[in-house]
């Protein structure tokens, strides 16, 4: 079993998402102890980009934030290996694809899956475009996470069944953020995607409060929280770790039931 | 490969949200590029609204001053809106009316494009929103009133370096936002397939022009063909149908700012490499972490960090040349065809016309240039002026 399904062999899971460097990496790294202690079951690691074109305000803020405080891709190398003595626990990049182009296809991959990450989400690589990266990242056993949206319907069957890790399941139109409401029919999505594969379903987009946490696992396989637990990060700066600890044992517990 | 590539550029590196968004526009292109009522439909738009086919000029004065090639100048100045991107912006509005959509969204640097798309969304009776960097919304006061006027809703956008490149980002994060009544109505010749194609398409229209009206006055085609490049749409116009013409050079001139060697340039051939953004791959200016390059030009048009991914192929394959022109030529060049030709050029513009002024005196006086005049100066009178230390109270 690969290191990011067994994030989901304990019932449903709970995926925190924060930017690295915000507010530095030293708070990333304690976020991160501090989220696996309070039950995540695998994290989204953000590496920062200069124009991240599917991000709202809150995410677009914490990268100009961390990029402002001069965090680079091979500093955050470096802090996944100082986690790696500490912690077994998932990850996954979430970044964009000039990021890892960028770097060096083969050298940001098979550099991320040296030092113990599990995955790699890039939200401005689409199905058609996996080629770019995915041969590389199956060489070095990194999952390419594959995203379906409320748009994709017929394409679900098509990306569902290449799909490595988990699938990712856009709950709404738009960019990351908050929302009051998830108008998609999440289960429906869930379906498709069940259709052709086993790997599981996660939903994220929009999620903040136990209660949508709850509503979307229950339909699904996990939930995934970005901008609610960026938003911490931005009002309690260095301070926010006890205030993401106790969020994030709510998310969880919440998609517990 | 995936579609829409230029030799290793292009591609469709987007959203999974706008995936079948981008797939229907291909589809509806490809349908409509070939159905005679749209073309004709087209065709009554470009002539008769628009005013083409614009007018190849001999710049007499300008000719003689230089001592060397024949220059013309190729009117783009004088379609309606003031420049070249009225061509793309009625291909793309009819052919989102005729997908039934009822609302277009656009970015623009300069104003020129979101102008353009305002008045053609008016002309077709589209909701029309236009993403504007604030930055650019000061610097071109007047096209945002002109917007307004045409009854568009302006959105200032403050992410990032509030520049082109930022009023791209934003409208595509609209346009995932809202995708099924809504065309997004791209302005230059890059972004994921199929707008590098569907852009140069319908600015194709330049060179077609420029090549049968060069040949009635001249009896053979250009030796120079040349345009500004930002994106690039207004010169992969004027090169499109000359690229299988081997005897025709064509030159992209690229905003250098205040010069290659400084961190303050937006010249990507001269100075990007190789990556993926804004759903292409072509060259970009980045630094080595890959974050993208806030970069600077006088010219709020050309202001952008990457290049269409059919130059960046014309560039590989050595097709077409590119060369950086600073800030302080295209003033110079604004300033010496308004006073030798009656002409005020758009700043844009005016980085094609500095770099004639280099070659011209260099070539033959049987020889011909081509420079592709994309738009008028009008709007860029109050910042040249402050450029040269005078402030104007409009």
């Amino acid at each position: 079993m690969s290191k990011i399904a067994a994030a989901f062999a304990h019932g449903k899971a709970f995926i925190p998402f924060v930017t690295c460097g915000d507010p530095s990496l030293d708070v990333t790294e304690q976020l991160v102890y501090a989220m696996a202690d309070a039950g995540a079951d695998l994290i989204e690691l953000g590496i920062p980009f200069s124009d991240p074109t599917a991000e709202g305000p809150v995410i677009q803020a914490a990268n100009v934030r961390a990029l402002a405080g001069g965090v680079t891709t091979d500093k955050i190398f470096d802090m996944v290996r100082r986690i790696r003595q500490k912690t077994q626990i998932p990850m996954v990049f979430m970044t964009y694809a000039n990021v890892v182009f960028s770097y060096g296809s083969e050298k940001f991959i098979s550099t991320a899956a040296e030092i113990g990450m599990d995955g790699l989400i890039l939200p401005d690589l689409p199905f058609e475009e996996k080629d770019e990266f995915n041969p590389l990242c199956r060489q070095y056993s990194l999952d390419l996470i594959s995203l379906i949206a409320p748009t994709s319907h017929e394409r679900i069957a098509m990306i569902a069944k290449e799909a490595a890790g988990f699938v990712y399941c856009v709950s709404s139109l738009g960019v990351t953020g908050m929302r009051s409401n998830i108008a998609t029919d999440i289960g429906g999505m869930v379906d498709l995607v069940r259709r052709s594969t086993d790997v599981p379903c996660a939903v994220g987009f929009g999620i903040s409060t136990p209660e949508q946490a709850a509503k979307m696992a229950a339909v699904s396989d996990g939930a995934i929280v970005g901008s609610a637990i960026v938003k911490l990060c931005e009002a309690y700066g260095a301070d926010c770790v006890p205030q993401v600890k106790e969020y994030v044992q709510s998310m969880k517990n919440a998609v517990n039931g | 490969m995936s579609k829409g590539r230029f030799g290793i550029h292009g591609g469709q590196y987007m959203p999974e949200t706008l995936m079948n968004a981008v797939i229907e526009l291909e589809q509806a292109y490809e349908h409509y590029k070939n159905d005679p009522e749209f073309n004709r439909e087209l065709d009554a738009l470009l002539n008769d609204y628009a005013n083409r086919p614009s007018r190849l000029y001999y710049a007499a004065r300008m000719t003689r001053d230089l001592g060397g090639a024949k220059i013309y100048l190729k009117r783009e100045d004088l379609n309606h809106t003031g420049a070249h991107k009225i061509n793309n912006v009625l291909g793309q509005v009819l052919l989102a009316k005729k997908m039934g959509k009822t609302r277009v969204i656009a970015e623009t640097g300069a104003g020129q494009h979101g102008v353009a798309t305002a008045t053609a969304a008016a002309l077709m009776d589209l909701e029309c929103e236009v993403f504007m960097g604030r930055e650019d919304t000061e610097r071109q006061a007047l096209n945002v009133y002109r917007m307004r006027l045409l009854g568009a809703k302006v959105h200032p956008v403050d992410s990032g370096t509030a520049t082109l490149k930022d009023a791209v980002s934003e409208t595509m994060r609209e346009w995932t936002s809202r995708i099924e009544d809504t065309h997004y109505v791209l302005g230059s010749c890059m972004g994921p397939h199929p707008f590098p194609t569907i852009v140069r398409d319908f600015q194709a229209v330049i060179s077609k022009e420029i090549r049968q009206q060069c040949l009635e006055k001249e009896g053979r085609l250009p030796d120079v063909v040349m345009a500004c490049v930002g994106g690039g749409s207004n010169a992969i116009g004027a090169f499109y149908h000359f690229i299988e013409d081997e005897g025709v050079r064509l030159i992209g001139c690229e905003a250098a700012g205040r010069g290659v060697h400084t961190a303050e340039t937006a010249a990507t051939i001269a100075t990007g490499r190789l990556g993926i953004f804004h759903g292409m791959k072509s060259y970009f200016c980045q630094d080595e972490y890959g974050q993208i390059a806030p970069v600077y030009s006088i010219s709020a048009g050309l202001d952008y960090p990457g290049i269409g991914p059919e130059h960046a192929h014309l560039h590989d394959i050595g097709r077409a040349e590119y060369v950086p022109v600073t800030d302080d030529e295209a003033v110079e060049a604004f300033e010496y065809l308004s006073r030798m030709e009656g002409i005020i050029p758009a700043i844009e513009s005016a980085h094609a016309v500095a770099h004639a002024m280099k070659i011209a005196p260099q070539m033959g006086k049987d020889q011909i240039i081509v420079i592709n005049i994309s738009g008028r100066g009008d709007k860029d009178c109050a910042a040249i002026a402050r450029y040269r230390g005078e402030d104007l109270h409009e």
